[in-house]
Protein backbone atom coordinates (compact mmCIF):
# COMPACT_ATOMS: atom_id res chain seq x y z
CA UNK A 1 0.00 0.00 0.00
CA UNK A 2 1.52 3.28 -1.14
CA UNK A 3 0.20 5.72 1.49
CA UNK A 4 3.23 8.07 1.40
CA UNK A 5 2.86 8.39 -2.36
CA UNK A 6 -0.87 9.01 -2.06
CA UNK A 7 -0.27 11.75 0.50
CA UNK A 8 2.60 13.31 -1.42
CA UNK A 9 0.54 13.52 -4.62
CA UNK A 10 -2.64 14.90 -3.05
CA UNK A 11 -2.37 18.33 -4.69
CA UNK A 12 -1.94 16.70 -8.07
CA UNK A 13 -4.63 14.07 -7.67
CA UNK A 14 -7.29 16.34 -6.17
CA UNK A 15 -6.53 19.73 -7.70
CA UNK A 16 -4.43 19.09 -10.80
CA UNK A 17 -1.64 21.22 -9.42
CA UNK A 18 1.11 21.51 -12.01
CA UNK A 19 3.88 24.07 -12.26
CA UNK A 20 4.45 27.31 -14.14
CA UNK A 21 7.87 28.63 -15.07
CA UNK A 22 8.33 32.21 -13.85
CA UNK A 23 10.91 32.86 -16.57
CA UNK A 24 9.21 31.60 -19.74
CA UNK A 25 5.65 30.93 -18.59
CA UNK A 26 5.52 27.30 -19.71
CA UNK A 27 3.09 25.10 -17.80
CA UNK A 28 3.86 21.51 -16.84
CA UNK A 29 1.93 18.59 -15.47
CA UNK A 30 3.23 16.76 -13.44
CA UNK A 31 4.94 19.72 -11.74
CA UNK A 32 8.68 20.04 -12.29
CA UNK A 33 11.52 21.53 -10.29
CA UNK A 34 13.38 22.69 -13.40
CA UNK A 35 11.75 24.10 -16.52
CA UNK A 36 12.18 21.66 -19.43
CA UNK A 37 12.11 24.58 -21.88
CA UNK A 38 14.46 27.20 -20.37
CA UNK A 39 16.05 25.22 -17.47
CA UNK A 40 15.00 27.87 -14.95
CA UNK A 41 14.54 26.72 -11.37
CA UNK A 42 12.02 29.49 -10.70
CA UNK A 43 8.89 27.39 -10.74
CA UNK A 44 5.59 28.12 -9.02
CA UNK A 45 2.58 25.88 -8.36
CA UNK A 46 -0.12 26.30 -10.97
CA UNK A 47 -3.60 24.84 -10.74
CA UNK A 48 -4.99 23.54 -14.03
CA UNK A 49 -8.66 24.05 -14.79
CA UNK A 50 -9.17 20.44 -15.78
CA UNK A 51 -10.79 20.94 -19.15
CA UNK A 52 -9.47 19.67 -22.44
CA UNK A 53 -9.79 17.37 -25.43
CA UNK A 54 -8.90 13.72 -25.93
CA UNK A 55 -5.61 13.28 -27.83
CA UNK A 56 -5.70 9.48 -27.74
CA UNK A 57 -7.37 6.71 -25.73
CA UNK A 58 -7.43 2.98 -25.11
CA UNK A 59 -9.94 0.56 -23.66
CA UNK A 60 -8.14 -1.72 -21.21
CA UNK A 61 -9.27 -5.35 -21.17
CA UNK A 62 -6.31 -6.85 -19.34
CA UNK A 63 -5.41 -4.72 -16.36
CA UNK A 64 -2.66 -4.65 -13.77
CA UNK A 65 -3.73 -6.62 -10.70
CA UNK A 66 -5.33 -3.92 -8.54
CA UNK A 67 -7.44 -2.64 -11.44
CA UNK A 68 -8.50 -6.10 -12.55
CA UNK A 69 -12.06 -5.89 -11.34
CA UNK A 70 -12.67 -2.61 -13.22
CA UNK A 71 -12.18 -3.93 -16.76
CA UNK A 72 -13.05 -2.84 -19.33
CA UNK A 73 -12.13 0.76 -18.53
CA UNK A 74 -10.81 3.60 -20.64
CA UNK A 75 -7.69 5.70 -20.22
CA UNK A 76 -6.81 8.69 -22.32
CA UNK A 77 -4.18 11.29 -23.07
CA UNK A 78 -5.93 14.64 -22.69
CA UNK A 79 -4.74 17.97 -24.07
CA UNK A 80 -5.66 20.50 -21.36
CA UNK A 81 -6.67 24.04 -22.30
CA UNK A 82 -3.50 25.44 -20.67
CA UNK A 83 -1.29 23.40 -23.01
CA UNK A 84 -0.15 20.52 -20.80
CA UNK A 85 -1.15 16.93 -21.61
CA UNK A 86 -2.28 14.51 -18.91
CA UNK A 87 -2.86 10.74 -18.66
CA UNK A 88 -6.12 9.83 -16.93
CA UNK A 89 -8.96 7.36 -16.71
CA UNK A 90 -12.25 8.34 -18.31
CA UNK A 91 -15.54 7.95 -16.43
CA UNK A 92 -19.28 8.37 -16.96
CA UNK A 93 -19.03 7.23 -20.56
CA UNK A 94 -19.51 4.01 -22.50
CA UNK A 95 -16.06 3.03 -23.86
CA UNK A 96 -17.57 2.65 -27.33
CA UNK A 97 -18.60 6.31 -27.37
CA UNK A 98 -15.10 7.72 -26.77
CA UNK A 99 -13.41 9.50 -29.67
CA UNK A 100 -10.31 11.58 -30.32
CA UNK A 101 -11.07 15.31 -30.04
CA UNK A 102 -13.92 14.80 -27.56
CA UNK A 103 -14.13 17.60 -24.93
CA UNK A 104 -13.72 16.34 -21.36
CA UNK A 105 -13.49 17.76 -17.83
CA UNK A 106 -11.97 16.62 -14.56
CA UNK A 107 -13.93 15.02 -11.74
CA UNK A 108 -12.75 13.36 -8.53
CA UNK A 109 -13.51 9.68 -8.41
CA UNK A 110 -12.36 6.52 -6.70
CA UNK A 111 -9.19 5.24 -8.35
CA UNK A 112 -8.96 1.98 -6.42
CA UNK A 113 -9.72 0.21 -3.19
CA UNK A 114 -6.93 -1.65 -1.50
CA UNK A 115 -8.77 -4.74 -0.26
CA UNK A 116 -11.59 -4.75 2.27
CA UNK A 117 -9.78 -2.91 5.04
CA UNK A 118 -7.33 -0.82 3.07
CA UNK A 119 -7.80 2.88 2.32
CA UNK A 120 -9.73 3.94 -0.77
CA UNK A 121 -7.68 6.08 -3.13
CA UNK A 122 -9.35 8.99 -4.87
CA UNK A 123 -8.06 11.12 -7.68
CA UNK A 124 -8.77 12.76 -11.02
CA UNK A 125 -10.69 11.12 -13.83
CA UNK A 126 -12.22 12.85 -16.84
CA UNK A 127 -15.77 12.75 -18.15
CA UNK A 128 -17.36 14.11 -21.31
CA UNK A 129 -18.52 17.74 -21.20
CA UNK A 130 -22.22 17.62 -21.97
CA UNK A 131 -23.68 19.94 -24.58
CA UNK A 132 -25.92 21.58 -21.96
CA UNK A 133 -22.99 23.11 -20.10
CA UNK A 134 -20.58 23.50 -22.99
CA UNK A 135 -21.02 27.28 -22.89
CA UNK A 136 -20.57 27.69 -19.16
CA UNK B 1 38.99 5.04 -28.66
CA UNK B 2 39.74 1.59 -30.06
CA UNK B 3 37.53 -0.17 -32.59
CA UNK B 4 35.82 -3.22 -31.13
CA UNK B 5 34.43 -6.52 -32.35
CA UNK B 6 32.10 -9.26 -31.17
CA UNK B 7 33.81 -12.65 -31.28
CA UNK B 8 31.59 -14.87 -29.15
CA UNK B 9 27.85 -15.55 -29.23
CA UNK B 10 25.79 -17.59 -26.76
CA UNK B 11 22.07 -17.96 -26.18
CA UNK B 12 19.51 -20.14 -24.47
CA UNK B 13 16.25 -20.92 -26.23
CA UNK B 14 13.55 -18.36 -25.35
CA UNK B 15 10.87 -20.21 -23.41
CA UNK B 16 8.96 -20.25 -20.16
CA UNK B 17 11.90 -21.80 -18.30
CA UNK B 18 10.19 -23.11 -15.18
CA UNK B 19 13.15 -25.40 -14.43
CA UNK B 20 15.94 -22.85 -14.68
CA UNK B 21 16.96 -19.97 -12.45
CA UNK B 22 18.39 -16.63 -13.52
CA UNK B 23 21.92 -17.73 -12.72
CA UNK B 24 21.58 -20.97 -14.70
CA UNK B 25 20.29 -19.18 -17.78
CA UNK B 26 22.98 -16.49 -17.62
CA UNK B 27 25.81 -18.94 -17.01
CA UNK B 28 24.65 -21.15 -19.89
CA UNK B 29 24.64 -18.24 -22.36
CA UNK B 30 27.95 -16.80 -21.12
CA UNK B 31 29.71 -20.17 -21.17
CA UNK B 32 28.55 -20.82 -24.72
CA UNK B 33 29.71 -17.36 -25.81
CA UNK B 34 33.18 -17.81 -24.25
CA UNK B 35 33.50 -21.20 -25.96
CA UNK B 36 32.43 -19.66 -29.28
CA UNK B 37 35.05 -16.94 -28.78
CA UNK B 38 37.71 -19.50 -27.91
CA UNK B 39 38.62 -17.55 -24.77
CA UNK B 40 39.04 -18.51 -21.16
CA UNK B 41 39.83 -15.11 -19.65
CA UNK B 42 37.29 -12.44 -18.99
CA UNK B 43 38.02 -8.96 -17.56
CA UNK B 44 34.59 -7.45 -17.12
CA UNK B 45 30.94 -8.51 -17.14
CA UNK B 46 27.93 -6.28 -17.82
CA UNK B 47 24.58 -7.90 -17.06
CA UNK B 48 21.47 -6.48 -18.72
CA UNK B 49 18.40 -7.21 -16.62
CA UNK B 50 15.26 -5.37 -15.58
CA UNK B 51 13.22 -7.34 -13.05
CA UNK B 52 15.38 -9.80 -11.13
CA UNK B 53 14.74 -7.94 -7.88
CA UNK B 54 10.98 -7.65 -8.34
CA UNK B 55 10.31 -11.10 -9.80
CA UNK B 56 13.05 -13.43 -8.57
CA UNK B 57 13.96 -11.61 -5.34
CA UNK B 58 17.54 -11.44 -6.55
CA UNK B 59 19.54 -8.29 -7.22
CA UNK B 60 23.32 -7.91 -7.41
CA UNK B 61 23.50 -10.01 -10.56
CA UNK B 62 26.99 -8.82 -11.55
CA UNK B 63 28.82 -10.57 -8.73
CA UNK B 64 26.44 -13.55 -8.71
CA UNK B 65 26.83 -14.41 -12.38
CA UNK B 66 30.56 -13.70 -12.47
CA UNK B 67 31.00 -16.15 -9.59
CA UNK B 68 28.77 -18.93 -10.97
CA UNK B 69 30.28 -18.60 -14.45
CA UNK B 70 33.76 -19.18 -13.04
CA UNK B 71 35.04 -15.61 -13.11
CA UNK B 72 34.80 -14.71 -9.42
CA UNK B 73 36.74 -11.55 -8.72
CA UNK B 74 36.33 -9.71 -12.01
CA UNK B 75 34.61 -6.35 -12.45
CA UNK B 76 30.89 -7.08 -12.85
CA UNK B 77 27.74 -4.97 -12.65
CA UNK B 78 24.05 -5.07 -13.58
CA UNK B 79 22.77 -2.44 -16.02
CA UNK B 80 19.08 -1.51 -15.93
CA UNK B 81 17.11 0.50 -18.50
CA UNK B 82 13.75 -1.34 -18.59
CA UNK B 83 13.34 -3.28 -21.86
CA UNK B 84 16.50 -1.58 -23.16
CA UNK B 85 18.67 -3.09 -20.39
CA UNK B 86 20.29 -5.56 -22.80
CA UNK B 87 21.27 -2.93 -25.37
CA UNK B 88 22.49 -0.69 -22.55
CA UNK B 89 24.71 -3.51 -21.20
CA UNK B 90 26.22 -4.03 -24.65
CA UNK B 91 26.90 -0.29 -24.88
CA UNK B 92 28.78 -0.43 -21.55
CA UNK B 93 30.82 -3.44 -22.68
CA UNK B 94 31.65 -1.70 -25.96
CA UNK B 95 32.74 1.48 -24.12
CA UNK B 96 34.83 -0.49 -21.65
CA UNK B 97 36.81 -2.19 -24.42
CA UNK B 98 36.93 0.85 -26.71
CA UNK B 99 38.38 2.97 -23.90
CA UNK B 100 41.31 0.61 -23.45
CA UNK B 101 40.47 -0.08 -19.81
CA UNK B 102 39.29 -3.62 -20.50
CA UNK B 103 40.52 -6.18 -23.04
CA UNK B 104 37.77 -8.80 -22.92
CA UNK B 105 34.27 -7.84 -21.84
CA UNK B 106 31.04 -9.83 -21.81
CA UNK B 107 27.53 -8.45 -22.13
CA UNK B 108 24.96 -10.89 -20.84
CA UNK B 109 21.24 -10.17 -21.01
CA UNK B 110 19.07 -12.32 -18.79
CA UNK B 111 15.45 -12.24 -17.68
CA UNK B 112 13.26 -14.63 -15.74
CA UNK B 113 9.67 -13.40 -15.90
CA UNK B 114 7.92 -16.65 -14.96
CA UNK B 115 9.16 -16.99 -11.39
CA UNK B 116 5.91 -15.67 -9.91
CA UNK B 117 2.35 -15.66 -11.25
CA UNK B 118 1.46 -13.44 -14.19
CA UNK B 119 -0.07 -10.58 -12.21
CA UNK B 120 3.28 -9.84 -10.55
CA UNK B 121 4.92 -9.87 -13.97
CA UNK B 122 2.57 -7.26 -15.43
CA UNK B 123 2.98 -5.13 -12.33
CA UNK B 124 6.74 -5.45 -12.67
CA UNK B 125 6.71 -4.53 -16.34
CA UNK B 126 4.60 -1.47 -15.60
CA UNK B 127 7.48 -0.09 -13.50
CA UNK B 128 9.11 0.92 -16.81
CA UNK B 129 6.44 3.64 -16.96
CA UNK B 130 5.98 6.66 -14.66
CA UNK B 131 4.92 5.15 -11.31
CA UNK B 132 3.23 8.31 -9.98
CA UNK B 133 1.33 9.36 -13.10
CA UNK B 134 0.89 6.33 -15.35
CA UNK B 135 1.08 2.95 -13.59
CA UNK B 136 -0.63 4.01 -10.34
CA UNK B 137 -3.70 5.33 -12.14
CA UNK B 138 -4.35 2.10 -14.01
CA UNK B 139 -2.14 2.01 -17.11
CA UNK B 140 -0.56 -1.24 -18.13
CA UNK B 141 2.47 -1.34 -20.36
CA UNK B 142 0.29 -2.45 -23.28
CA UNK B 143 -2.05 0.48 -22.62
CA UNK B 144 0.73 3.01 -23.22
CA UNK B 145 1.51 1.42 -26.55
CA UNK B 146 -2.20 1.31 -27.34
CA UNK B 147 -2.38 5.09 -26.84
CA UNK B 148 0.32 5.46 -29.50
CA UNK B 149 -1.39 3.00 -31.87
CA UNK B 150 -4.81 4.66 -31.57
CA UNK B 151 -3.31 8.06 -32.31
CA UNK B 152 -1.33 6.68 -35.26
CA UNK B 153 -4.47 5.10 -36.76
CA UNK B 154 -6.24 8.44 -36.35
CA UNK B 155 -3.49 10.63 -37.81
CA UNK B 156 -2.71 8.47 -40.82
CA UNK B 157 -6.20 6.99 -41.28
CA UNK B 158 -5.02 3.38 -41.33
CA UNK B 159 -7.19 0.40 -40.40
CA UNK B 160 -6.10 -2.02 -37.69
CA UNK B 161 -5.84 -4.91 -40.15
CA UNK B 162 -2.88 -3.18 -41.80
CA UNK B 163 -0.73 -3.84 -38.71
CA UNK B 164 -1.12 -7.63 -38.96
CA UNK B 165 1.73 -7.81 -41.45
CA UNK B 166 4.34 -7.33 -38.71
CA UNK B 167 3.30 -10.16 -36.34
CA UNK B 168 2.65 -12.42 -39.35
CA UNK B 169 6.16 -11.76 -40.69
CA UNK B 170 7.74 -12.21 -37.23
CA UNK B 171 6.02 -15.56 -36.67
CA UNK B 172 6.95 -16.71 -40.16
CA UNK B 173 10.63 -16.01 -39.57
CA UNK B 174 10.53 -17.49 -36.05
CA UNK B 175 9.45 -20.80 -37.59
CA UNK B 176 13.01 -21.39 -38.70
CA UNK B 177 14.76 -20.26 -35.53
CA UNK B 178 15.15 -23.18 -33.09
CA UNK B 179 15.66 -20.72 -30.22
CA UNK B 180 12.39 -18.89 -30.90
CA UNK B 181 9.41 -19.25 -28.60
CA UNK B 182 6.75 -19.42 -31.33
CA UNK B 183 7.82 -21.61 -34.24
CA UNK B 184 4.53 -21.43 -36.13
CA UNK B 185 2.72 -19.17 -38.59
CA UNK B 186 -0.27 -17.02 -37.75
CA UNK B 187 -2.95 -15.76 -40.15
CA UNK B 188 -4.87 -12.53 -40.65
CA UNK B 189 -8.00 -14.41 -39.57
CA UNK B 190 -6.38 -15.30 -36.23
CA UNK B 191 -5.15 -11.73 -35.86
CA UNK B 192 -8.68 -10.38 -36.29
CA UNK B 193 -10.03 -12.78 -33.67
CA UNK B 194 -7.23 -12.39 -31.11
CA UNK B 195 -8.17 -11.49 -27.55
CA UNK B 196 -8.15 -7.72 -26.88
CA UNK B 197 -5.52 -6.53 -24.38
CA UNK B 198 -5.75 -2.74 -24.54
CA UNK B 199 -7.72 -1.63 -27.57
CA UNK B 200 -6.59 -1.44 -30.39
CA UNK B 201 -3.78 -3.78 -29.20
CA UNK B 202 -4.69 -7.45 -29.11
CA UNK B 203 -2.78 -10.56 -28.06
CA UNK B 204 -1.22 -11.03 -31.50
CA UNK B 205 0.11 -7.46 -31.53
CA UNK B 206 1.98 -8.25 -28.31
CA UNK B 207 5.27 -10.01 -27.68
CA UNK B 208 5.03 -12.81 -25.10
CA UNK B 209 6.17 -13.02 -21.48
CA UNK B 210 9.30 -15.15 -21.73
CA UNK B 211 12.58 -16.21 -20.13
CA UNK B 212 16.01 -16.43 -21.67
CA UNK B 213 19.63 -15.30 -21.72
CA UNK B 214 22.01 -14.19 -24.46
CA UNK B 215 25.70 -13.27 -24.29
CA UNK B 216 28.28 -11.48 -26.43
CA UNK B 217 32.06 -11.39 -26.00
CA UNK B 218 33.62 -8.08 -26.98
CA UNK B 219 37.32 -7.48 -27.71
CA UNK B 220 39.51 -4.93 -29.54
CA UNK B 221 39.05 -5.29 -33.32
CA UNK B 222 42.75 -5.13 -34.23
CA UNK B 223 43.50 -8.40 -32.43
CA UNK B 224 40.80 -10.39 -34.30
CA UNK B 225 40.45 -8.63 -37.64
CA UNK B 226 39.94 -11.11 -40.47
CA UNK B 227 38.93 -13.92 -38.13
CA UNK B 228 35.77 -15.76 -39.31
CA UNK B 229 33.87 -15.22 -36.08
CA UNK B 230 34.73 -11.51 -35.71
CA UNK B 231 31.96 -8.96 -36.34
CA UNK B 232 32.82 -5.28 -35.99
CA UNK B 233 30.62 -3.08 -33.82
CA UNK B 234 30.69 0.04 -35.98
CA UNK B 235 28.27 1.94 -33.73
CA UNK B 236 26.36 1.45 -30.49
CA UNK B 237 24.57 4.64 -29.45
CA UNK B 238 21.98 5.50 -26.84
CA UNK B 239 19.47 8.33 -26.44
CA UNK B 240 16.60 9.08 -24.05
CA UNK B 241 13.23 10.84 -24.07
CA UNK B 242 10.63 11.72 -21.40
CA UNK B 243 9.66 8.67 -19.36
CA UNK B 244 5.96 9.42 -19.57
CA UNK B 245 4.12 9.48 -22.85
CA UNK B 246 2.01 12.52 -21.93
CA UNK B 247 5.02 14.85 -21.91
CA UNK B 248 5.89 14.19 -25.56
CA UNK B 249 4.28 16.63 -27.95
CA UNK B 250 4.08 14.01 -30.67
CA UNK B 251 3.21 10.59 -29.23
CA UNK B 252 3.68 8.89 -32.59
CA UNK B 253 7.29 9.91 -33.16
CA UNK B 254 10.07 8.16 -31.21
CA UNK B 255 12.49 11.03 -30.74
CA UNK B 256 15.03 8.85 -28.93
CA UNK B 257 14.98 6.38 -31.84
CA UNK B 258 15.66 9.22 -34.24
CA UNK B 259 18.47 10.59 -32.04
CA UNK B 260 20.19 7.28 -31.34
CA UNK B 261 19.94 6.10 -34.95
CA UNK B 262 21.26 9.42 -36.29
CA UNK B 263 24.19 9.19 -33.88
CA UNK B 264 24.79 5.59 -34.95
CA UNK B 265 24.64 6.43 -38.67
CA UNK B 266 27.06 9.27 -38.16
CA UNK B 267 29.57 7.24 -36.12
CA UNK B 268 29.37 4.38 -38.66
CA UNK B 269 29.50 6.71 -41.65
CA UNK B 270 26.40 5.16 -43.23
CA UNK B 271 22.76 6.05 -43.85
CA UNK B 272 19.52 4.06 -43.64
CA UNK B 273 19.94 3.05 -47.30
CA UNK B 274 23.14 1.15 -46.44
CA UNK B 275 21.51 -1.11 -43.84
CA UNK B 276 20.87 -4.67 -45.11
CA UNK B 277 18.69 -5.93 -42.26
CA UNK B 278 17.10 -4.56 -39.13
CA UNK B 279 16.44 -6.36 -35.85
CA UNK B 280 13.79 -4.01 -34.52
CA UNK B 281 12.03 -3.82 -31.18
CA UNK B 282 8.62 -5.21 -32.19
CA UNK B 283 7.29 -5.53 -28.63
CA UNK B 284 3.95 -4.37 -30.08
CA UNK B 285 3.07 -3.96 -33.77
CA UNK B 286 2.91 -0.18 -33.39
CA UNK B 287 6.48 -0.03 -32.07
CA UNK B 288 7.74 -1.64 -35.30
CA UNK B 289 6.06 1.11 -37.29
CA UNK B 290 7.34 3.97 -35.12
CA UNK B 291 10.87 2.56 -34.98
CA UNK B 292 11.10 2.15 -38.78
CA UNK B 293 9.88 5.72 -39.30
CA UNK B 294 12.15 7.33 -36.71
CA UNK B 295 15.20 5.50 -38.12
CA UNK B 296 14.50 6.84 -41.61
CA UNK B 297 13.53 3.51 -43.21
CA UNK B 298 10.17 4.86 -44.27
CA UNK B 299 8.33 8.16 -44.16
CA UNK B 300 5.89 8.96 -41.38
CA UNK B 301 2.57 7.32 -42.19
CA UNK B 302 3.95 5.22 -45.09
CA UNK B 303 5.32 2.19 -43.21
CA UNK B 304 2.25 -0.03 -43.27
CA UNK B 305 1.83 0.43 -47.01
CA UNK B 306 5.47 -0.55 -47.58
CA UNK B 307 5.15 -3.47 -45.18
CA UNK B 308 2.06 -4.82 -46.92
CA UNK B 309 3.96 -4.70 -50.23
CA UNK B 310 6.56 -7.10 -48.82
CA UNK B 311 9.32 -4.56 -48.21
CA UNK B 312 10.29 -5.99 -44.80
CA UNK B 313 10.19 -9.72 -45.58
CA UNK B 314 13.32 -11.88 -45.68
CA UNK B 315 13.54 -11.41 -49.46
CA UNK B 316 12.38 -7.77 -49.34
CA UNK B 317 14.54 -4.63 -49.49
CA UNK B 318 14.95 -4.43 -45.71
CA UNK B 319 14.36 -7.72 -43.87
CA UNK B 320 13.24 -7.14 -40.25
CA UNK B 321 12.82 -9.44 -37.24
CA UNK B 322 14.75 -12.03 -39.23
CA UNK B 323 14.89 -14.56 -36.38
CA UNK B 324 11.34 -13.85 -35.26
CA UNK B 325 11.80 -10.53 -33.47
CA UNK B 326 10.29 -9.92 -30.05
CA UNK B 327 6.93 -11.20 -31.28
CA UNK B 328 8.17 -14.55 -32.57
CA UNK B 329 11.47 -15.23 -30.80
CA UNK B 330 10.05 -13.87 -27.57
CA UNK B 331 10.79 -10.89 -25.33
CA UNK B 332 12.79 -11.80 -22.23
CA UNK B 333 12.89 -8.11 -21.35
CA UNK B 334 16.45 -7.39 -20.16
CA UNK B 335 17.89 -10.06 -22.48
CA UNK B 336 16.13 -8.86 -25.62
CA UNK B 337 18.68 -6.21 -26.63
CA UNK B 338 21.46 -8.80 -26.48
CA UNK B 339 19.45 -11.34 -28.51
CA UNK B 340 18.87 -8.72 -31.20
CA UNK B 341 22.59 -7.92 -31.58
CA UNK B 342 23.49 -11.62 -31.39
CA UNK B 343 21.04 -12.36 -34.22
CA UNK B 344 22.39 -9.50 -36.32
CA UNK B 345 25.90 -10.89 -35.76
CA UNK B 346 24.76 -14.40 -36.77
CA UNK B 347 23.41 -12.95 -40.00
CA UNK B 348 26.75 -11.26 -40.73
CA UNK B 349 28.59 -14.51 -39.92
CA UNK B 350 26.21 -16.32 -42.31
CA UNK B 351 25.17 -18.60 -39.45
CA UNK B 352 21.42 -18.02 -39.60
CA UNK B 353 19.24 -21.04 -40.44
CA UNK B 354 18.95 -21.44 -44.25
CA UNK B 355 15.43 -20.09 -44.78
CA UNK B 356 16.06 -16.91 -42.83
CA UNK B 357 19.68 -16.20 -43.79
CA UNK B 358 19.80 -12.84 -45.52
CA UNK B 359 22.30 -13.00 -48.42
CA UNK B 360 25.29 -10.61 -48.55
CA UNK B 361 24.87 -8.70 -45.32
CA UNK B 362 27.36 -5.85 -45.07
CA UNK B 363 25.62 -3.71 -42.41
CA UNK B 364 23.10 -5.07 -39.91
CA UNK B 365 21.30 -2.82 -37.44
CA UNK B 366 19.55 -3.59 -34.14
CA UNK B 367 17.43 -1.26 -32.06
CA UNK B 368 16.44 -1.90 -28.45
CA UNK B 369 13.69 0.21 -26.86
CA UNK B 370 12.96 0.72 -23.15
CA UNK B 371 9.56 1.77 -21.82
CA UNK B 372 7.30 3.49 -24.30
CA UNK B 373 10.39 4.89 -26.05
CA UNK B 374 12.26 6.55 -23.19
CA UNK B 375 15.59 4.72 -23.65
CA UNK B 376 16.73 3.61 -27.09
CA UNK B 377 19.98 1.91 -28.11
CA UNK B 378 20.87 1.58 -31.79
CA UNK B 379 23.69 -0.73 -32.80
CA UNK B 380 25.24 -1.20 -36.25
CA UNK B 381 27.42 -4.21 -37.02
CA UNK B 382 29.58 -4.88 -40.04
CA UNK B 383 31.81 -7.61 -41.47
ZN1 LIG C 1 10.94 28.13 -18.52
Amino acid sequence: MDIPRYWRLRNQRYRLEGSRCKECGSICFPPRFLCPHCKSAEMEPYELKGRGKIYSYTIIHQAPDIFDKNVPYTVALIDLEEGARITAQLTDIDPDDVSIGMPVEMVIRKIYEDGENGPIQYGYKFRPILFTDAGS
Amino acid sequence: MRKVAIIGLGQTPVREHWDYSIRQLAVQALTEAMKDAGRSNLDALFVGNMLSGALAEQEHLGALIADYAGYAGIEAVKIEAACASGGAAVRQAVLAVASGQVDTAAAVGVEKLTEFSGKFTSKGLATAADADYEASIGLSFAALNALMMQRYMYEYKVPKDDFAVFPINAHHNARFNPNAMFQYDITLRQYRKAKPIADPINLLDSSPISDGAAALIIVPLDKVKGQDNAVEVVACEMATDTLDLANRKNAVWLKAAEKSSKKAYSVAGVGPGDIDLFEMHDAFSIVSVLSLEACGFSEAGQTLKKANEGYFKIDGQLPVSTMGGLKGRGHPVGATGVYQILEAAMQIRQEAPGNIQVPDVRYAMAQNIGGSGATIVTTILSK
